[in-house]
């Protein structure tokens, strides 16, 4: 303590006041964590996948169900639809909000057609008698995909969203750190899909 | 490492936002890595299965490294480090619990059911 207070002389050696953060500062770093959970959650649901995908109840396998030319162009879908979403983002660096908005609705039209393509798979799939209930293999397979189908379709929600913030507010600093975090947050969906095509589709027809 | 050859005045706690050559990067390496081993198993893969499903994951792990670095622009000094410490902390807990996950739960099978002991021929 009293090497403390001998240092509280003419000159302050520490901040007296808490240290101020812009607005905003921290949101990054948080919205990386959310990312960092979401990753655990889809980790659970590949581990369930792992466990459960030999268990077909004397029901249909991978190999007679899956269409791998479907899964390759959905594939190519949520790609274009990332790099689209990187040409937006360069546009935002450079403040051009037209060519922002251009760049993020092609984005969208990308998720839409992956999103289309998945649900023409499940109700196929369904259509075939081989629903969630089917078997364990087949209720892994629609928690694990139609988990991931469901994020897509929130990022396209969230997408339109602020695609309608931007056009009224303009290129605010707000509205470029929410287009930022759906950046990390669409990436990070097209990043997961690695992981199901290769475990799932790839895998099970191998 | 990612490129960046961003010119604004970004003061630390801004996020890098790549260039239009780094993102040509990854998606040009991303096409790649998607290609092969589409092409290898719709070809009817090799004759040696263990040898395909090899190249599968090998090319699914380079591609979520070209994605890490090409789109989620992730480097050692973005958010002080943080960001790369939080992905290296879930990776380590992702691989325990699945690695964790498949090895116990196959061996549940082999202990419980002896006649369904071929299951650990069809574990990836």
């Amino acid at each position: 303590m009293s090497t403390i207070t001998e240092l509280k002389g003419p000159a302050a050696y520490w901040e007296t006041e808490p240290h101020h953060h812009p607005e905003g500062a921290s949101t990054n770093i948080g919205f990386w964590v959310y990312l960092m959970s979401d990753c655990l959650m889809f980790a659970v649901l590949f581990a369930t996948y792992g466990v459960l995908h030999g268990n077909l109840a004397a029901g249909p396998g991978p190999k007679d169900l899956f269409d791998l030319e479907l899964v390759a162009i959905n594939t190519a879908m949520l790609l274009f639809s990332s790099i689209t979403y990187g040409f937006a983002m360069l546009r935002m660096a450079k403040g051009d909000k037209a060519g922002t908005l251009k760049w993020l609705l092609i984005t969208l039209f990308f998720g839409l057609c992956f999103l289309a393509i998945e649900l023409y798979e499940f109700a196929h799939l369904i259509h075939e008698g081989a629903g969630p209930q089917r078997s364990a293999f087949l209720s892994a397979f629609f928690t694990l995909v139609g988990t991931h189908g469901l994020h897509v379709t929130f990022g396209s929600i969230w997408l339109i969203t602020l695609m309608v913030q931007v056009m009224k507010f303009g290129l605010t600093a707000a509205n470029q750190r929410r287009l930022m975090c759906l950046s990390l947050f669409w990436h990070f969906l097209d990043l997961i899909w690695i992981g199901v095509f290769t475990v799932v589709y790839l895998m099970g027809v191998i | 490492m990612a490129h960046s050859h961003n010119h604004h005045d970004d003061h630390g706690a801004h996020h890098d936002h790549g260039s239009f050559k780094s993102y040509m990067t990854g998606f040009v390496l991303a096409v790649i890595l998607t290609v092969i081993p589409f092409g290898v198993v719709m070809g009817g893969g090799f004759d040696s299965r263990v040898m395909t499903v090899g190249l599968v994951v090998l090319c699914a792990v380079a591609q979520v490294l070209v994605h890490m670095i090409y789109f989620l622009h992730m480097n050692s000094s973005a958010e002080e480090g943080w960001t790369l410490l939080s992905a290296i902390f879930t990776i380590v807990i992702v691989v325990i619990m699945i690695a964790g996950s498949l090895w116990v739960m196959f061996h549940l099978n082999t202990n419980m059911m002896p006649q369904m002991n071929h299951e650990l021929q069809v574990m990836p």
